[in-house]
């Protein structure tokens, strides 16, 4: 049994590609869609990593992203911030929220494995 | 015959004498050797012109008729000299600082420089002087005549008319040369002045020389005339003290007021501290003057025959006793009286007829004063010459009207009468800042018609020029009015009847005028000037002040500067003057300073008159009030000009500020834009590279995942290319060159192709569209190619935002007159208020829902309404998401 990695994603078309990518490098992918729930899911679920976007309906990558950094059950968890926004005060604002690391669309295959495996090693 | 003939060459010898003394004395002034030309004895002996041929001949016969009433003539301006010296002082100290001509100058200079009250004071005085030079001449001829008669009748000399008329040519001739000679007439006339004193002491060593001889030589002794007099009834001081007090009056004020007394006190006055000697020396001068009427006249009473004229008395004791060399000698004192009052009086009256009545005229006939050339001193010089003439003439004139036969006593006091009327006006201008023109002007006028109706007309005889019933009944049979019983009070002496009522209605309606207007901004200034002569003359180059008056200049200062900034000025210049306090004493020095700071706020002529107001020490002219108004006109045109530079400045700053905001705000805007565009590409470009990559590395893939992978990169592929085609649309359509290619058509056939375009290659059929098609057969002319791709936004949108399990999506077709109204409702759960404020902004999403637009159609379909000349909107309250389209059925031209 893998790790497992929990992918939060609002696009179907990226949840899909992820999902192919990190499943054939023998990772447990499970996803989830909306930002609503998303925490709840997250602290539900414990995975080791997660993949976080920021543009999600109903709550930002953010605003998530802070409250699992106040809860202590995901105080270290490694999170992979997605941003289809390349500002740097987009990567500001992710560091300031607690991400481990900071993506921006579009992103090779190859960088996001890379990182997963990183993240989930340290 | 002889004596005749000797009499006139001795006249000519004096006359020749007379002309070669003013011609020296002129001579020796332009050398500069003058000294004593300006002594206080030349200037009292000049003062002596007072003492005419009716002093001399006429006090005698005054004596003769109405015994020591005569004194009262000598008794006036004795006081004026020993007790109102200084209401001298001032009328020169003002002559002197105001550069004063004349009496009528004076007059007008104080009440605001008026030229009307100038030109009113000019014909007084000369109808006033008048019969009085008449009256010199008269005396010549009468003198001349008794020489002619004790004598063999030689030729047309003795003919009164024609002696009268030698005399008045010469007395012209010699005025107008010695008078005019320069053009400022504020210069002493050097030659007139020495002339007039040489004749003073001619005539007073002639009177004496009588008196003496009359005494001595006639009446046997001193004790003996003595003795003659207590019996005669001259000796009897019999007083009316009525008539006293009104004759001392009189002759003190015709002594300030006669235009000729006027002339050789202040006009001729070279300086202030003659009138020191002259305060003691002219009454002693009139002492001796007075001293042997009253022996000439009792002596003349005893021994000349019954019906001699007593006004003649002087001359004919002499010549009765034989002595003619006495009587010669006696004769040309009389002349010189004559003379001399002939001499200033048309000097004086000259140079008013003059200034303010031919120059006036002259200037305003030849088109103003501002373009006069050098010709000008001329036309003075000639205008003043011809005045003389004329002013001569009009005596001469009334000389031979009048055909000399009142008594030379009677004319003179009619004539002090008169000139008396300015003394109200010319003491209230000296003394009272109150004083207007309007009063002056008031009570000279009423002032002159009492006198002339109660005193002048009366005085050529009842009946003459007033009729006898006016006199008894009063004009129009208003008996109140009788012209020497005013309000019915008779039995008064009408001298002493026309004094009171002209003097005191004059003084009373000048005072009651003046407070009841307002003096101009012009008369302040120069009644201030008038009253307050001595303080404001005593430094006239600079300014000057008393510590009292650095209050006053501290309140305008700071009226002026601000309080801060006097306080400030006034300490320092108090520190600089070693001065305690913060009130610096007003020298010239900070005067100056002052002065300087003002006008930096007011101007330089404000500042000049707003100190000269305080302290006073300069004449305020009319150029400088011209020059104030000047300053304020230029400062307001100046402020407004600065008003409308700030307003201006304010409305810029305005629009800057709103621009600015403006900018800000599409700078933000641009931002946000500019981030969505680049989520909304990379998100595709994500899936793309991905999948890409995927299919790349990945060789073991099952054909259903490679054709499931290709699809998502060409639907994405199709997504970047839509977005970048609403971006470019809506770019060119908020932007303006829109290119609408309006064609004609009808609505259904736009709605068939919409509705066709917007279902057909959608993976997602379900949506039901309802139509009435017989209420959409309606012709339009527009961009049909626009209004599809908005009825197509919107089906797509129902589309994919519809909810309901059933979707459905109703067209309703409203037409109007012009307008047609389309609406677009479905059956799902709607739209939300808050999104309804924002679904037609660009990026804007709706809800949660994902369904591959970049959320630009709205945006789009409200820019293509905007240009069809429509509209589109959110219609609420239809249970699902509704539209309302509006469309002009035809568009009249593109509209951009």
């Amino acid at each position: 049994m893998g790790k497992r990695v929990l992918l939060i994603e609002d696009e179907p078309n990226i949840i899909e590609a992820i999902s192919f990518i990190l499943s054939r490098d023998g990772w447990n992918v499970s996803t989830h869609s909306n930002g609503h729930d998303a925490v709840d899911v997250v602290l539900g679920n414990q995975p080791d990593l997660l993949i976080l976007d920021v543009m999600l309906p109903g709550k930002s990558g953010y605003d998530i992203l802070k409250e699992l950094r106040e809860n202590n059950a995901a105080q270290s968890l490694p999170v992979l911030m997605l941003t289809a926004r390349g500002a740097t005060r987009d990567r500001e604002m992710a560091e300031r929220a607690g991400a481990s690391r900071f993506m921006t669309k579009p992103f090779s295959n190859a960088e996001v494995l890379e990182a997963v495996r990183e993240l989930v090693a340290s | 015959m002889a004596t005749l003939n000797i009499l006139v060459a001795v006249c000519l010898i004096y006359v020749t004498f007379l002309f070669t003394v003013a011609f020296a004395a002129e001579r020796a002034a332009r050398r500069g050797h003058g000294g004593w030309l300006r002594s206080p004895l030349v200037y009292t002996l000049s003062l002596s012109i007072y003492c005419t041929a009716w002093t001399f001949y006429g006090a005698v016969g005054y004596a003769a008729r109405s015994g020591l009433e005569y004194l009262t003539i000598y008794i006036g301006p004795t006081l004026v000299m020993v007790g109102w010296w200084w209401i001298l002082r001032k009328l020169v100290r003002i002559g002197r600082s105001q550069r004063i001509t004349s009496i009528a100058d004076m007059i007008s200079s104080r009440y605001g420089k008026s030229n009307l009250l100038a030109v009113g004071v000019t014909i007084l005085a000369v109808i006033g002087t008048t019969p009085y030079i008449a009256l010199q001449l008269q005396s010549v001829t009468l003198s001349f005549a008794v020489f002619s008669e004790s004598q063999p009748v030689a030729g047309g000399i003795t003919d009164q008319d024609s002696t009268a008329l030698w005399v008045a040519m010469g007395l012209a001739l010699f005025t107008i040369l010695f008078g005019t000679r320069n053009l400022d007439v504020n210069e002493r006339h050097h030659g007139v002045v020495i002339a007039i004193a040489v004749e003073a002491v001619v005539k007073l060593f002639a009177l004496l020389a009588v008196g003496v001889f009359v005494v001595w030589g006639v009446g046997g002794g001193l004790d003996e005339t003595l003795q003659r007099i207590d019996a005669s009834e001259i000796g009897r001081w019999e007083m009316r003290g009525d008539r006293w007090a009104s004759l001392i009056f009189l002759s003190a004020a015709a002594f300030l007021c006669l235009p000729r007394m006027f002339q050789v006190m202040v006009v001729e006055s070279d300086r202030e501290s003659h009138l020191r000697t002259a305060s003691w020396a002219f009454p002693a001068y009139l002492m001796v003057m007075s001293l042997f009427v009253v022996p000439i006249a009792v002596l003349g009473l005893d021994l000349l025959p019954e019906g001699s004229n007593p006004d003649l008395f002087v001359l004919t004791l002499p010549l009765a006793t034989g002595n003619e060399s006495l009587a010669m000698l006696s004769f040309l004192g009389g002349f010189s009286s004559a003379t001399s009052m002939v001499i200033v009086a048309a000097l004086a009256l000259s140079t008013m007829v003059s200034n303010h009545i031919v120059m006036p005229i002259w200037l305003s006939a030849t088109g103003g004063g501002a373009t006069i050339s050098g010709d000008v001193r001329n036309v003075v010089i000639l205008s003043r010459r011809i005045s003389i003439g004329g002013v001569v003439a009009l005596g001469y004139l009334y000389f031979q009207l009048s055909g000399g036969g009142t008594a030379l006593a009677s004319i003179g006091l009619i004539s002090f009468a008169g000139v008396a009327q300015f003394l109200p006006v010319l003491l209230g201008g000296i003394f009272w800042r109150g004083a207007t023109r309007i009063g002056a002007f008031a009570g000279l006028s009423v002032g002159f018609v009492v006198w002339t109706y109660a005193l002048l007309l009366p005085s050529f005889g009842s009946g003459a020029l007033i009729s006898e019933s006016v006199m008894l009944n009063g004009p129009f049979g208003l008996s109140w009015l009788r012209p020497q019983a005013f309000f019915g009070i008779d039995g008064m002496d009408p001298l002493v009847h026309a004094i009171l009522w002209s003097i005191s209605l004059n003084t009373l309606v000048f005072f009651v005028a003046s407070l009841m207007g307002f003096p101009s901004p012009l008369e302040r200034l120069q009644g201030a000037q008038f009253v307050n002569v001595f303080e404001h003359s005593r430094r006239p180059q600079g300014w000057s002040g008393n510590v009292a008056q650095s209050e006053d200049l501290m309140i305008m200062a700071q009226r002026i500067l601000g309080a801060q900034e006097a306080q400030k000025l006034f300490e320092s210049e108090a520190r600089r003057q070693g001065v305690s306090g913060y009130l610096p004493d007003p020298s010239p020095d900070f005067l100056q300073v002052l002065e300087r700071e003002l006008s930096g706020s007011v101007g330089a002529a404000t500042a000049h008159a707003m100190i000269g107001q305080i302290v006073g020490g300069a004449s305020v002219s009319v150029r400088d009030l011209m020059a104030v108004a000047d300053e304020t006109a230029q400062m307001m045109e100046h402020s407004s000009q600065l008003e409308a530079k700030s307003e201006e400045q304010a409305r810029t700053a305005r629009q800057l500020r709103q621009a600015n905001e403006k900018l800000t705000q599409i700078s933000v805007q641009k931002d946000a834009f500019l981030s969505q565009v680049s989520h909304e590409l990379r998100t595709p470009m994500t899936s793309i590279r991905a999948f890409s990559e995927i299919l790349r590395d990945n060789e073991r893939l099952s054909e259903a995942e490679k054709v499931k992978y290709s699809s998502i990169i060409h639907g994405e592929a199709i997504r970047l290319t839509r977005l970048l085609d609403d971006l470019l649309d809506l770019s060119v359509l908020e932007n303006g060159q829109v290119n609408l290619n309006l064609q004609r058509g009808v609505l259904s056939n736009v709605l068939d192709h919409a509705v066709s375009s917007a279902l057909t290659g959608s993976i997602d059929t379900r949506l039901h569209v309802y139509r009435d098609r017989t209420q959409e057969a309606i012709p339009i002319n527009t961009d049909l190619d626009r209004l599809s791709q908005v009825f197509i936004n919107l089906i797509s949108n129902a589309q994919k935002y519809c909810d309901a399990d059933a979707p459905e999506l109703t067209i309703v077709v409203r037409p109007s007159a012009n307008q047609i109204q389309i609406d677009f409702v479905d059956n799902g759960s709607g739209i939300s208020k808050t999104d309804q404020a924002v679904i037609f902004e660009k990026f804007a999403r709706v809800g949660e829902m994902k369904a591959g637009g970049a959320g630009l159609g709205l945006a789009i379909c409200r820019e293509i309404m905007v240009r069809l000349d429509g509209s589109i909107n959110y219609l609420p309250g239809q249970g699902g998401a509704a539209f309302r389209v509006l469309l002009p059925v035809s568009l009249a031209k593109p509209a951009h």
